[in-house]
């Protein structure tokens, strides 16, 4: 992952401003036909409050809703791992995967075994590993990371693939006809489908009365991975759970709504233990998710079903792009739970947003984004990883703010200056406001010294 | 201290206050017309479909299926709607149904208020045949239908009559139109990795 | 009834014709006696939202101590009002003078509708506006019903213009999306804030309008600073300026 901080990376893509545009259009859609299905059903709103309830009763008894998913997983021939972290989770799916011999290993999307950097890593100990939805594996082609949570390759133009694949795959030089590149992606990918000699997914929803757990994909490629070798690796967030089997009905009509504005995805794959004859393996993964659940202001972030509404509302995200966050999760929810990681890392990322509150009125499990994101910027502040001149201008304006004597000052010093100075006084490189847009019209007086003048001249307003 | 025991002792550490469980005993949206929804939604997540009455429309439908496919390899559990000359009782190894052009399997139960199917294998050896086959037809008894998800799972749950709703079968799945993908450049594409084709008969008497 | 009128520190520095047309507005709808108490400086957003919270609380405590005696505080700024009502907490050593002050602070448009209850008022706008919904205002201060979630569609502030002879209103391809400006972030965040300023700006003069309008100051500045020094033909006015000139009301000495 990059070093750079959100802005300058930010700058960057908006530097490309047809690129930008592209890529805020294509996610705007998105949030529209989101918009077309939350209007559309008259009781969304009842859904979302249903959800939110549901999440934040698991996760006020998520100890026990652990124990009892890992029971009936177990009763149903699963086996159940735990891991702390990442490095443990990885190193969990490797021994899986050296014990029996596998060299070939198909993938279906998994946000969780992005952010716990598991492909480099059983690529490292010799192990092929294909991700096998379509985004997904443009951006393994590309050796990139993905840029959205549900869309990964939402960032990349088709005569890109175009190109990609005439190097990769052997199509046609100049082809972009998105229909023949999927049918070129679709040969290539059925032949790791079966020749693969083990499957790994991610987990929408564990549900805990069962011990069983869902996949949701549109593809189609999860369920070939998992119905054709004999090994099935389930990579499973902590929070991921929801009590009882009838919750699905809940989560399923939001989650593809929330998603891309569709009713449904095309498979929605609920597996209730091993495949006759083969292995099923459960790897339950903390990896920072009891430290968020240690945290009262950020705890509900928990309950996030990762749809990626949030991204594509938010009008930040869709002008600089999922890179220019530099984790694996990005957007709003991104810049609420990878700070709990790496304070310092990733300070910028609560700072990427005007808390316009979109974001919270499409996120199906009501989630207080801009609370919490407002709350990572006084820890981080609080932790003294501002920037020292932006820590020197708000203490500065503090003083300035809360003084009378200085604000009527200040305030008048700088009418004065906007009134009288030529103008490379007022924009010059110190004035970074200036860049872009002209100050304000600098008035004759301020309302005060204007209401202060009406009550010299006549009585005190009332009426 | 194992990390099964560290993780549950920090999660219990933490846990915030008891927040009660909801009731999900609403009032839901539901359809007067059922299948046309379904079909309404089903068209438009790129899929296809009708109801017949009697065997000989059903072989009819899947005649002109066969036809309009030019399928070659056939792989029927439902023999009312075809023979077909793929044995799917017979075969063990998944990998040998990757030839089969075109799957003819049963249905469960329908969604009207987003096209989607319950299938579940519970009369299908192999799952792989949903999946791997280039295109599939359901074939589903005509009041087999509810009108939204909540009622679909209520519905699983009944049919289990007090058993695990997924009986002997480890797995099922809700589908929903033929598979997709619109990861380049947003452009919708039918037939990703899973079927080309979807069509789903609802079958009356 | 009492009414303190807050007008927040830029408005009070650089608009203050913002805060005349408040005040001629609140007179003319008749809400009890105006004051202006000068011991009033700023609500402390711009610290606090920059997490910097010590330095807000000192313009916090002088909002609470300077306001806490009217039976009404109202101030033509969604954020700043946002910020008393729901951003308060932790600022605020007193914390029940702190809920009183918090259960009576409006913003100007939802004091009209909601405490005054006016009518929409006749008058005379013949213009297309294009309606700019600031953030804190819609989404904070449920001034209007916002295009994410599935409810009646409600707007107070284009209520108060609904009857104006001759308003229309330009239509947006996003009603609601935010203009970029964000406190600190339009600083520090400068190239995605201009390009979502101008985003902004051309969906209004696709929509047709002429005049651009909103209840919150800091979008207008923002977007008038790109609408200047991008010489745009589109006259920016705060809403309070607008229904005050659409009234007949004397917006000069």
């Amino acid at each position: 992952m990059q070093t750079q901080e959100h802005p300058s990376a930010a700058d960057a893509f908006v530097a490309d401003d047809a690129h930008a545009h592209w890529h805020d259009q294509a996610l705007w859609f998105i949030r529209a036909k989101r918009d077309k299905c939350a209007h559309g059903l008259p009781e969304w709103e009842e859904l979302r409050e249903l959800a939110a309830q549901i999440k934040q009763h698991t996760i006020a008894r998520l100890g026990d809703y652990l124990e009892q998913f890992e029971r009936n997983a177990t009763r149903l021939g699963a086996v159940v791992h735990w891991a702390r972290d990442a490095a443990e989770h990885n190193a969990i799916v490797l021994k899986l995967l050296q014990e029996r011999s596998v060299r070939r290993l198909v993938k279906s999307k998994s946000m969780l075994t992005e952010e716990c950097g598991l492909n480099p890593f059983l690529e490292q100990h010799g192990i092929e590993v294909t991700d096998t939805d379509l985004g997904e594996w443009i951006v393994q082609l590309r050796h990139e990371h993905p840029s959205h949570i549900v869309l990964p390759a939402i960032h990349i133009k088709k005569e890109d693939v175009g190109e990609l694949f005439h190097r990769e795959l052997g199509t046609e030089k100049g082809a972009t006809d998105p229909a023949y590149l999927t049918e070129a992606a679709r040969h290539r990918l059925r032949e790791k489908f079966l020749a693969a000699e083990a499957g790994l997914t991610g987990v929408n929803f564990g549900i805990a009365e069962t011990g069983g757990f869902v996949v949701c994909t549109n593809e189609g490629n999860s369920d070939l991975g998992t119905s054709l070798p004999p090994i099935h690796i389930a990579s499973m967030g902590i929070e991921k759970l929801i009590p009882r089997l009838d919750d699905m009905g809940v989560f399923l009509r939001l989650l593809a709504r929330s998603a891309t504005g569709q009713p449904i995805t095309a498979y929605s794959t609920h597996y209730h233990g091993p495949r006759p004859g083969c292995e099923l393996h459960i790897v339950l993964v903390d990896n920072g998710r009891t430290k968020l659940l240690a945290s009262e202001e950020f705890r509900n972030s928990l309950r996030c079903i990762r749809c990626g509404a949030c991204l594509n509302t938010c009008p930040v995200y869709r002008r600089s792009g999922g890179h220019s966050y530099g984790v694996s999760v990005a957007g709003p929810i991104g810049s609420i739970v990878n700070p709990s990681r790496d304070p310092e890392k990733h300070r910028s990322l609560p700072f990427a947003c005007t808390l316009c509150g979109s974001c919270a009125d499409v996120c199906p499990v009501k989630i207080d984004l801009p609370n919490q994101l407002l709350s990572w910027r006084k820890r981080i502040a609080d932790l003294g990883l501002i920037e020292p001149s932006k820590r020197r201008l708000m203490r500065l304006a503090g003083r300035i703010l809360s003084t009378p004597r200085l604000y009527a000052f200040a305030g008048k010093a700088g009418r004065t200056l906007l009134r009288f100075a030529p103008r490379w006084v007022v924009y010059n490189r110190f004035n970074p406001w200036g860049r872009q847009r002209e100050m304000p019209l600098p008035p004759k007086e301020s309302f005060r010294q204007w209401h202060s003048r009406q009550s010299r001249d006549d009585k005190p307003s009332s009426s | 201290m194992s990390s099964r025991d560290h993780i549950l002792r920090e999660v219990r550490r933490s846990l915030p206050a008891d927040a009660p469980l909801p009731s999900l005993d609403r009032q839901w949206t539901r359809y007067e017309d059922p299948h046309a929804q379904f079909f309404e939604i089903l068209r438009g997540v790129g899929g296809a479909g009708r109801i017949v009455a009697g065997e000989q429309q059903l072989r009819e439908e899947i005649d002109r299926v066969i036809a309009a496919i030019g399928a070659k390899q056939i792989c029927s559990v439902i023999p009312e709607a075809t023979a077909g000359n793929v044995d799917i009782a017979a075969i063990e190894d998944p990998h040998d149904l990757a030839s089969v052009d075109l799957a003819i399997l049963p249905g469960e139960l329908a969604v009207a208020e987003n096209a989607a199917v319950w299938v579940n294998g519970a009369r299908v050896r192999q799952r792989v045949a949903y999946f791997l086959s280039q295109h599939v037809v359901l074939v589903i008894p005509h009041e087999r239908i509810a009108s939204n998800m909540h009622e679909a799972y209520a519905w699983l749950q009944q049919s289990a009559d007090g058993g695990s709703p997924f009986g002997e079968t480890t797995w099922g799945t809700f589908m929903s139109g033929p598979s997709k993908t619109a990861d380049i450049e947003q452009a919708l594409v039918i037939g990703a990795h899973g079927a080309r084709s979807l069509h789903v008969f609802f079958t009356k008497p | 009834m009492r009414v303190g009128l807050f007008i927040p520190c830029y408005i009070d520095q650089f608009y203050p014709r913002v805060g005349i047309a408040t005040l001629r507005l609140l007179e003319h709808f008749h809400a009890g006696d105006i004051e202006f108490p000068t011991s009033q400086i700023c609500c402390g957003q711009p610290m606090a939202n920059a997490g910097c919270v010590a330095d807000a609380r000192p313009a916090a405590e002088r909002f609470v101590a300077t306001f806490r005696s009217y039976d009404y505080i109202v101030a033509p700024s969604g954020s700043c009002v946002t910020m008393v009502r729901n951003h308060y907490h932790g600022l605020v050593a007193d914390e029940v003078a702190l809920a009183e002050v918090q259960a009576k602070t409006f913003e100007l448009c939802e004091f009209l509708t909601d405490v005054l209850k006016v009518e929409p008022p006749a008058g005379r706008f013949p213009r297309r506006v294009g309606l700019h919904q600031s953030c804190h205002g819609l989404r904070e201060l449920r001034l209007g019903s916002d295009s994410e979630l599935n409810i009646q569609p409600f707007n107070k502030t284009e209520l108060l213009l609904a009857n104006l002879e001759g308003i229309e209103f330009a239509k947006l391809d996003r009603p609601d999306e935010c203009c970029g400006f964000g406190g600190s972030f339009a600083i520090y965040e400068e190239g995605v804030s201009c390009m979502m300023g101008r985003d902004r700006i051309a969906d209004h003069e696709r929509g047709g309008a002429e005049v651009l309008t909103a209840g919150d100051m800091s979008c207008l500045m923002h977007l008038d600073g790109l609408i200047r020094r991008e010489r745009r033909p589109l006259r920016v006015l705060h809403v309070a300026e607008l229904l005050a000139e659409a009234l007949g009301l004397p917006l000069t000495d």
